[in-house]
């Protein structure tokens, strides 16, 4: 239990005073409601203002729809532009936030509803059915391992395979496993039961009952994060997803990961045979108002390269070609990245635009035009990495109206002030950070995580001051 | 039921058995095509810019007739007329102020009334395909059709609105309808190069060759298209593909109410198939869809 300490001190020559928290292990509701913040959603923006408001002594609940949090950015391989693996950067942060004494986890959970005014929100959340009684388990894995039932994961974004009872990774925090009721074949079929014999603590579940609980916040940061658009439906020219060697980059992140469904190494999909030729295309579906997104995706440009330099450093013989509108690298240290692609790593880049995907053999043939020198180009891939736009997570409008926050045609929630109050949002005491309110690649995303956390604390202590003044 | 008709140039002359089997056909199917009186040519391409409209005044003259014969829709076989149509009602119908100008020209009152409706969307939406599949006395069981839309039919997309642009299927519900069996093929809304073929025949052979080629990997039999100029490029460039290709073997290209009339049992020897360089006959008498 965390000690709650009052500290005193002068205004205006007054003595006023506040509460504090110290220690390890607070209680959640041991502390006012003016000290508590509720962080929907995770990934690494999530957890840089859960950690950020903790360390400051702050209780925040840590809420997110999946087991595990971590977010995108633990399916990451290598981040530019320092070409640094992901999960060795985040990995810390995500059992930073697991250990916190001041941050609480509610993973699997949906927020349902909202009450109260900024400084006392009342919020209502779903704990989802995981059939692990999570009080119980101890992590060891042992139902993982005995699990029968194999079917695609959804971590390695329908590359690699994975049991009914899983965790999202094997860095899961919580590194507690669910049952994925569609897949089980107890749930489904009645037969099987193999997780729970396997467990030495009695932790599987199978008549689990959802349950909701409410919670009382001062503040609450939304940091909803992103989800690729929808190439496979809503672009037939690109296959529509049936050419099984066309994938987007954030399968392709699964693919270069040493701890992904290849291990790392670069083959292809359809028949595994090693990838020589790879075609990289940028702009799909965004900066396209006339049928997809008009907006620009903003990290294509900077991921695109990287993919196509951590290609090259596992192939060195392979042939890269990425087509492209325009090159746009405007970080520190970004365009610096993108020319030495070009100059040393012998990336061909190609300004112009595919318009036609399809296959041919064991190959993918690629239609693109080369705009400067105004020729017809057609490759024969063995490989098509889509670099597909970024749009809001799917529930993203539907959370929206729940805590009563705007969002703009796109889905992308509104801010108060795009310049001067970009974390603000309509509604006093909700806040925006990381992709759900605009795409940004990590580094943005982490500073607004942290601007958000700020701007909650900001409200939090004068709404304090406010209570003791009129005390 | 009659439907007011326009063939276009084209369907009088070079094109006259996709006309002749478009209007045997709709009487076995119950309706009638009713020839427009007075029509003239639709001027076959739809300006590209936004201040060229004498190009207009031509389709729009067509287009008020219809109105002025008291008709509300207008039927065409060809692509480019009904894309010509097509577009330019639309100009009529949302533009206020270019259709001042072109109707203050023609000195005509035009506003868009008309429905220019493409023969395979009148059979999907007015007759329907399920009514069509009833009346089929032959289907084309066994043979295998690329159905190739070209980029008339199809596009601009938003402007034309009879199917998606990059994978339609109004094409091969119409030969599942007539029994058929539609293969896909992924050059289907390639463009046949025809545009260039005065300018740059060499990039109309190579347009030409690739669909042809990929239709016949694919397993195909014939080619069907509802394009004049696609079945004049497609056919017509095939021995100019096989002197630079001698391993490509040739397959018919035919207009696609000549597959319907063979499927509502009309004589074959009545739809022109003569007219074509090469001979469809052989592949469909092999298939059993002729005698």
């Amino acid at each position: 239990m965390g000690e709650l300490i009052e500290l005193t001190g002068l205004k205006d020559g007054e003595p006023v005073t506040c509460v504090a928290v110290f220690g390890d292990h607070a209680d959640f509701e041991s502390v006012p409601v003016d000290r508590r913040v509720m962080v929907i959603g995770g990934g690494i923006t999530g957890i840089t203002s859960a950690v950020d408001l903790g360390n400051a002594g702050y209780q925040v609940m840590l809420v997110d729809r999946l087991p595990s949090i971590g977010g995108r950015m633990l399916q990451l391989s290598e981040t530019f532009p320092t070409l640094d693996c992901a999960q060795c950067t985040l990995t810390p942060r995500t059992v930073e936030s697991g250990q916190h004494p001041n941050v609480l986890l509610k993973t699997s959970c949906e927020v349902e509803g909202l009450k109260g005014e900024p400084g006392d929100f009342t919020v209502s959340i779903r704990q989802k059915i995981t059939y692990v009684d999570w009080n119980k388990c101890t992590g060891c894995g042992t139902c993982i391992q005995k699990c029968p039932s194999q079917s695609i994961a959804l971590f390695e974004r329908d590359a690699g395979r994975m049991t009914a009872i899983y965790t999202l990774s094997p860095q899961a925090v919580p590194n507690k496993p669910v049952i994925d009721a569609e897949r089980c074949r107890y749930l489904t079929l009645g037969k099987c039961g193999v997780c729970a014999k396997s467990c030495p603590v009695e932790a599987i579940d199978y008549e689990q009952q959802e349950s909701f609980f409410e919670v009382r916040v001062g503040a609450i940061i939304v940091s909803t994060g992103f989800d690729i658009y929808d190439w496979k439906n809503k672009m037939p020219e690109y296959g529509g997803g049936n050419i099984p060697d066309v994938i987007d980059g954030l399968t392709f992140e699964r693919y270069l990961s040493a701890s992904g469904p290849t291990a790392g190494a670069m083959i292809r999909p359809s028949d595994g045979k090693l990838v020589k030729d790879i075609v990289f295309i940028q702009c799909v579906g965004s900066r396209n108002p006339e049928f997809h997104k008009a907006y620009c995706s903003r990290v294509c440009c900077m991921y695109t390269a990287k993919h196509a330099r951590l290609y090259k450093h596992g192939v060195h013989d392979g042939q890269v070609y990425i087509f492209y509108i325009d090159i746009r690298s405007t970080g520190k240290g970004y365009e610096q990245f993108i020319q030495q692609s070009v100059s040393e790593e012998e990336i061909l880049y190609i300004r112009g635009r595919v318009a036609k995907l399809h296959r041919d053999g064991d190959k993918v043939m690629v239609q693109g035009a080369d705009t400067l020198t105004g020729k017809k180009i057609e490759i024969a891939a063995d490989m098509v990495v889509l670099a597909a736009a970024m749009v809001p997570n799917d529930g993203a409008k539907e959370l929206a109206d729940i805590l009563g926050i705007n969002y703009n045609d796109d889905g992308f929630f509104i801010e108060d002030n795009y310049k001067l109050a970009s974390v603000e949002t309509g509604q006093q005491g909700i806040y925006l950070a990381g992709c759900c309110q605009g795409i940004k690649d990590i580094a943005d995303s982490a500073a607004q995580g942290s601007a958000a956390s700020s701007k909650a604390m900001v409200l939090l202590s004068s709404v304090r001051r406010q209570k003791q003044e009129a005390v | 039921m009659k439907y007011p008709y326009f063939p276009g140039c084209t369907l009088y002359t070079k094109a006259k058995k996709l006309d002749d089997a478009g209007r045997e056909c709709s009487l076995k199917l119950g309706f009638e095509l009713d020839e427009l009186k007075d029509w003239t040519c639709c001027g076959a391409t739809f300006p590209l810019v936004n201040d060229q409209h004498i190009t207009m005044s031509g389709p729009t003259r067509i287009l008020a007739d219809t109105k002025d014969q008291g008709n509300d829709k207008l039927v065409t076989l060809c692509s480019v007329c009904f894309n010509v149509l097509k577009r330019t009602n639309n100009v009529m119908l949302n533009d206020e102020e270019r259709r001042a100008k072109i109707t203050d020209f023609i000195e005509r009152d035009y506003h868009g009334e008309v429905e220019v409706l493409h023969y395979l969307q009148l059979l999907r939406d007015e007759i329907g395909f399920d009514v069509l599949k009833e009346k089929v006395v032959k289907p084309l069981e066994g043979l295998k059709v690329a159905c190739y839309y070209g980029c008339l039919l199809l596009r601009p997309v938003k402007e034309i609105g009879l199917d998606t642009m990059e994978d339609p299927s109004i094409f091969e519900d119409f030969i599942r309808a007539l029994g058929g069996e539609p293969i896909e093929f992924p050059y289907k809304v390639e463009c046949c190069g025809a545009f260039q073929a005065v300018h740059s025949m060499d990039t109309a052979t190579r347009c030409s060759r690739d669909i042809l080629r990929s239709a016949k990997n694919s397993g195909a039999d014939v080619v069907i298209t509802t394009c004049p100029l696609c079945q004049f490029n497609l056919d017509d460039r095939q021995p100019e593909i096989q002197k630079s290709d001698p391993g490509f073997s040739s397959i018919p290209v035919v207009y696609f109410t000549q597959l319907l009339a063979l499927a509502l049992d009309l004589p074959a020897e009545e739809l022109g198939f003569e007219r074509n360089l090469i001979d469809p006959l052989p592949i469909l008498k092999e298939k059993g869809v002729i005698a």
